[in-house]
Order: structure tokens, then C-alpha cells, then sequence
């Protein structure tokens, strides 16, 4: 069965098409959001692509895996970084392009090259002859894994577990006393000098009610309790006319 | 179906590959519509009101009129959106929401005119895990919509919904794990016919249970819908969406809702097949009637999607995390170790299921004993620590503290003033002013 149908030949022009699509987009993305959408849909396309031939574990787990969990941690920590920080495009490294370049065309070598020359005498079983084995493609995945590529499978997983040990360590933060529980935290609200309750907002008695007016007591004098503490440290809080108050206590006298 | 059954699928004219799409696009439109409608009435019942009742028999048709009013709403688009992914946001939710039904069975063999097919759009050997991988891509819709629109509380539901996906589907992938075991196939329609003699939900209770509290947090459904906490985050990821794209938010929401809850059915609850005295009788699982024991299981998934809602309150969401990352997943790999051991020690050491279960009896019995001593040891020390704080902290009750009269705090003891006493202090006063 060497010849392609036309289904195949059509899912593979639009996959493929799709998948060098979201390559380009990745490296030519301004946004680094952006980035990780090509990087995406070009790992779906790839998934598509295992799908039509006959690899429906690996299309599913790749989708599961690299598109929705590793994709997603991406996409979480740039959320996390900032919704708007373009990364800064003065390169750090000297030549960095061109070392980029030399690497991609040795890795290409070595790939093209070292499979090509272990694979040359090997004789094809096709799919059918490997799927035969154990009764299905997903049983003679599993009967690999767990035979001849248990070490590597173990040593993979070893490596992960030690990275994730590794963030953690590098994470982690002592706790010097325990932490306070919600009641705890309540109470000390209560117990505190601070008034427990909602602070003025702004624009009370006062002539605006944007963010950086303070509010007016009832004796017409302003308070800072009304104004964030971002203004206030900035010193971007808004004069008062004195006279607002008066103004108020004139309208009361009537 | 019996052997052979993979001969049934991928094999259909196109017109009834048509046929099915369609009758599947129909059944969850329908269903968003009915579910919106059962569950504003039943929420409605729990807190002692009516619900809509205007609308058609039984205010049936209102939630068909909410949705052409919300088609027809202005669209107002914020300024500050990224545009692209703003528009293409929504779309991924919906699309996956129906795109995941592909794999769902919804009956036997039929003769659907005049040509014997499966009443199931399509299965292969691993569609369980494509109900997963649908479900993750379909999350990015929630992510990005956060993320594109620009503004502070939506990228907060964006990033809560994120973490809540990744933590709760691992859950959601190891209660599975259980049923491929026992099954020997990850594709639905022959995890559906090994639960022929009993359901799973009875002999794998543990995963059952893990997977139903893992559906309600992978669908954003309360007590576990932090993404769009009205309270906090005014909508959360759909606050700046209106008009068609909030109303393909809230479709994808629904049939998400099916989708989770036909896949419980699939897994747990025999699928189609019909339940114990119905089953008794002989054409009960022919023809179209399994759609009618289908719906039923599924409603009944949906019925306890509402009955959380309106009963529980919404977890914090660190005690949300806890819950996923310290319980949800250490007892799910606990229990798949157990079954595991069980599985290998009937096939390959064949030990019969007395001498298993009673191994096993004797192994939680040790267990127990252990942490029963520990947890004695640790509340022991709990204890002596405690009264030592309570020695420390030991004030005596004064009535007037800081010139208030106030309560006593807890662990205080009221003394109450005798009169003399009192009398005394007057006059103390007295003196003194």
C-alpha cells in the first residue's frame, strides 16, 4: 500500500501547509501570546497529520499534552508575566541569528543524516505488520514502552519529576511564622486601628467624583482615606477648593 | 455488537455521515435550550419561586426567546481588545463543545433508512482520550477570550480557568484509567458493551465519584466557578463580550455540560444500554429506544449539575486547589495502584476474588490500626500544645476592657457581679470622683 489516496492527500497539503503556517508565525510573532497560538496550531496540524497515518495514540496525546497542558502552562505564566509586555527586541547575545541558523542546519544534519544511515537496512514491516503484534496500535505502544524502552521511559519521567522538584526548590519561600487563617485575618481586621469598614469613596461632598478628587468630611475639610495609595504616593491627588465645603455648609444654612 | 465491531465504523455512505452530524447538532441545541429552561425552573423550586412559566407550555419556549433576543443585542466591542484573537475566542468554545459529541454512542445497530449503522457518528480505539483533547483546545477559547479582551478582570478568569483545567483534568485522566483497565479498550463504544453484566460506577465507585467532582470543575459549574465568579470578577473571562459571541459562550457552557455528562453515562453508567428492570425486557436495548434510557442518564448528570448550584456555595480558591492538587489526585492514584494489584493478581497469579478481597481486607485493617495509633500520637500533642496556648493566653474576663462595655471572648468565663460587690464599686467611684 505505497500509493495515497486523495483524502490523504488533501489533509496532508492542508495540514502541512498549516503547520510550517504556525512555525513562521511563531518566530515572526511580536506578542509572545501570539507566539504560543501559532505554536499551537501547528502541534494540532502535526496531531492531524499522525491521525491520517494511523497513529491515533500519539495524534491524541499530543494534543493532550503539548497543546493542552504544556501550551497552556505557557500561556498561563506570559498571562501571569503581563497582558501587554512585548518582549523587548534588542538581542542580548552577539550573532545570535546566525549561531540560530548554524545550529537549526547541524540539527537538520544529524537528524537527516544519523536516522537516515541506522534506518537504511532495516526491512519495513509496514503498518499492518507492527499493529499485528499485540493486537492493535494502542497495545503495541504499550507492549514497547513497557519492554524494550522501559529504562528510557523511567529515566524520561526521573528527569521531569527532578525538574519540577528543581522549580519547586527554586520557588519556594519559608514561612517564618504560620500563616494567618481567614478568622484569624478577620479578627485582626477588627482588632486593628484601622476603620473596618468600606473607606469613603471618592466624591463624596465633594465636586468630582473621579479617583484622584478626595472626599469632603461633613465639617468640609478633605480626606486622604478616599484616595488610592498608588495616587497618593505618586502625589497626584487633586487640590481642593476649600470653598466646596463652604459651599455645601451655605447650602445647608438655607 | 460483538466481534468485529470496528467493521461497523468509518464505513458509512456520506448522506448518513450528513444525517448523523446533523441529528447530533439538532439533539444539543435542543438540549442547551431544555437544560437552560430546567435549570432556571428547578434553581427556582429550591429557593421557593416559580421560574418562567410565560412563554409556551411551561414557560418551555423562554429560553428560545432569550437566545433570539441575544442574537439580536448590540454587539459593543471594547476598545482595547486584540482584535483576531478577541473574534476567534468564542468560536474555538463552541465549535469543540460540539465537535467532542462525535464519539459519544447513542444506541445498538439500526436501521437507519435502510442501511444498518451504529447509532454513534464515529469511534476508534483511543476515542475516549479525543474527548480529552477536544475538551483541553476547547478550554483555550476561556483562556483567550481573558486574555484578548484587554482588561483586568477577564485575564484574571482567564488565568483562574487555565489552572483550574490543567489541575482538574489529570484528576479527570486517572479516574479513566480505572475503566481502561477494566474495559481493555479506550474507545466508547466497547467500554459500553464490557459493562454488560454491571455498571462501573458500582465496581469502580472510587473513580466514579472522582470523576463527577472532576466534571463540575472542568466545566466552570458551581461550587467550582471561580473563571466567571460573578462576585469577584463581574463575569470573569466573558465580562466584555456581548451579543452572538457572549451567546456561543454560553451554548459551549451547556454543551459542555452534556458533553461531561454523556461521557459519565459512557463510562460509568452502562451508556445506552437500559438499566436493570427495564432491561428485562427483550427489545429493550434494539432500535431507537436506547436514545430514551441515554437521555435519561444524562439528565439525571444534569439534574445534580443544578442541585449543586443551588445548594453549594462557591469554594475559595486556594481551598479549590488544595482540594484538586492534596485530595482529588493522591486518592485517584491510590486507587489505581489498588486496582492494578487486584487486575494483575487475577490474571497472572489467579488468585480468586475471595482470596483478593480478603488479602486486601486484612491490608486496610493494618492500615487503619496505623493511622488510627498516629493520628492518637499527633492528637495527643495537638492537645498538650493547645492547653499550653490556653494557659498562655488565660486573661480574666474584665467587663469594662479599653473603657467599652463588651462581651466576653471565647474561652472567657463570666463572673457576674454580686450586688454587694457591685454597690462596693459605686461607691468606690464615688469616693474617687
Amino acid at each position: 500500500m505505497n500509493s495515497v489516496n486523495t483524502g490523504e492527500a488533501i489533509v496532508f497539503w492542508v495540514c502541512a501547509v498549516l503547520a510550517v503556517l504556525g512555525a513562521v508565525g511563531l518566530i515572526t510573532s511580536r506578542k509572545a501570546v501570539h507566539s504560543a497560538l501559532w505554536m499551537a496550531l501547528t502541534m494540532i496540524s502535526l496531531a492531524v497529520l499522525y491521525i491520517a497515518n494511523n497513529a491515533p495514540f500519539l495524534g491524541m496525546v499530543q494534543v493532550i499534552v503539548y497543546t493542552g497542558a504544556v501550551m497552556m502552562l505557557f500561556l498561563f505564566v506570559l498571562m501571569v508575566v503581563g497582558v501587554d509586555s512585548s518582549d523587548s527586541l534588542i538581542e542580548t547575545i552577539k550573532g545570535q541569528r546566525f549561531l540560530a541558523l548554524l545550529l537549526g542546519l547541524l540539527l537538520i544534519v544529524i537528524l537527516v543524516w544519523g536516522l537516515g544511515s541506522s534506518l537504511a537496512g532495516l526491512p519495513a514491516v509496514g503498518l499492518d505488520g507492527a499493529n499485528r503484534v499485540d493486537g492493535g496500535n494502542v497495545q503495541s505502544i504499550a507492549h514497547l514502552i513497557f519492554t524494550d524502552y522501559l529504562v528510557v521511559f523511567e529515566v524520561t519521567s526521573a528527569l521531569l519529576i527532578t525538574a519540577a522538584m528543581g522549580a519547586m526548590v527554586l520557588a519556594h519561600r519559608e514561612h517564618w511564622q504560620p500563616k494567618p487563617t481567614q478568622a484569624q485575618l478577620s479578627v485582626a481586621r477588627f482588632k486593628g486601628d484601622e476603620h473596618p469598614g468600606n473607606r469613603p469613596n471618592p466624591g463624596i461632598y465633594a465636586r468630582h467624583n473621579a479617583v484622584d478628587t478626595p472626599a469632603l468630611l461633613p465639617d468640609g475639610t478633605p480626606t486622604d482615606a478616599s484616595i488610592p495609595g498608588a495616587l497618593r504616593a505618586r502625589g497626584e491627588v487633586a487640590p481642593v477648593d476649600i470653598n466646596d465645603g463652604r459651599a455645601i455648609e451655605e447650602a445647608d444654612s438655607l | 455488537m460483538t466481534e468485529g465491531q470496528w467493521g461497523w465504523f468509518g464505513v458509512d455512505p456520506w448522506w448518513i455521515v450528513i444525517v448523523k452530524v446533523l441529528g447530533i447538532f439538532v439533539l444539543l441545541v435542543l438540549l442547551t435550550l431544555f437544560t437552560i429552561w430546567w435549570e432556571r425552573r428547578v434553581v427556582s423550586r429550591m429557593q421557593h419561586r416559580i421560574g418562567p412559566n410565560r412563554v409556551g407550555p411551561f414557560g418551555l419556549l423562554q429560553s428560545l426567546m432569550d437566545g433570539v433576543k441575544l442574537a439580536l443585542k448590540e454587539e459593543i466591542v471594547p476598545k482595547g481588545v486584540h482584535l483576531a484573537v478577541y473574534w476567534i475566542a468564542p468560536i474555538i468554545s463552541a465549535t469543540m463543545a460540539f465537535t467532542a459529541f462525535a464519539v459519544i454512542p447513542f444506541g445498538p445497530l439500526v436501521n437507519m433508512f435502510g442501511v444498518e449503522t451504529p447509532l454513534q457518528l464515529t469511534d476508534f480505539p483511543v476515542s475516549v482520550l479525543y474527548v480529552l483533547a477536544i475538551a483541553s483546545i476547547g478550554i483555550y477559547g476561556i483562556v483567550l477570550a481573558g486574555w484578548a479582551s484587554g482588561s483586568i478582570y477577564p485575564l484574571l478568569g482567564g488565568l483562574r480557568s487555565s489552572a483550574q483545567m490543567i489541575s482538574y483534568e489529570i484528576a479527570m485522566g486517572l479516574s479513566f484509567v480505572a475503566v481502561f483497565l477494566y474495559a481493555g479498550s479506550m474507545s466508547t463504544s466497547e467500554i459500553v458493551s464490557s459493562q454488560e453484566p454491571i455498571w462501573f460506577a458500582v465496581i469502580l465507585l472510587p473513580s466514579f465519584l472522582i470523576y463527577v467532582t472532576a466534571m463540575v470543575g472542568e466545566t466552570n459549574r458551581a461550587p467550582f466557578d471561580l473563571p466567571e465568579a460573578e462576585g469577584e470578577l463581574v463575569g470573569g473571562f466573558h465580562t466584555e463580550y456581548s451579543s452572538m459571541k457572549f451567546a456561543l459562550f454560553f451554548l459551549a457552557e451547556y454543551i459542555n455540560m452534556v458533553t461531561v455528562s454523556a461521557l459519565a453515562t459512557t463510562l460509568f453508567l452502562g451508556g445506552w444500554r437500559a438499566p436493570w428492570p427495564i432491561s428485562l425486557w427483550e427489545a429493550s436495548n434494539t432500535g431507537y429506544w436506547p436514545i430514551l434510557w441515554w437521555l435519561v442518564k444524562v439528565q439525571i448528570f444534569i439534574f445534580v449539575f443544578i442541585w449543586l448550584r443551588g445548594t453549594l456555595p462557591r469554594l475559595r480558591y486556594d481551598q479549590f486547589m488544595k482540594f484538586g492538587w492534596k485530595v482529588l489526585i493522591p486518592v485517584s492514584i491510590a486507587w489505581i495502584l489498588i486496582v492494578a494489584t487486584a487486575r494483575v493478581l487475577r490474571n497472572d497469579v489467579t488468585m480468586s476474588n475471595t482470596e483478593i478481597l480478603l488479602i486486601g481486607g486484612a491490608i486496610i485493617v493494618v492500615l487503619l490500626i496505623g493511622s488510627w495509633l498516629l493520628q492518637s500520637r499527633s492528637d495527643r500533642k495537638a492537645a498538650e500544645l493547645e492547653e499550653a496556648k490556653a494557659k498562655a493566653h488565660a486573661r480574666p474576663f474584665d467587663a469594662m476592657a479599653g473603657g467599652y462595655p463588651v462581651p466576653p471572648m471565647p474561652g472567657q468565663q463570666v463572673t457576674l457581679p454580686t450586688r454587694r460587690a457591685t454597690s462596693s464599686v459605686t461607691t468606690q467611684e464615688a469616693i474617687d470622683g
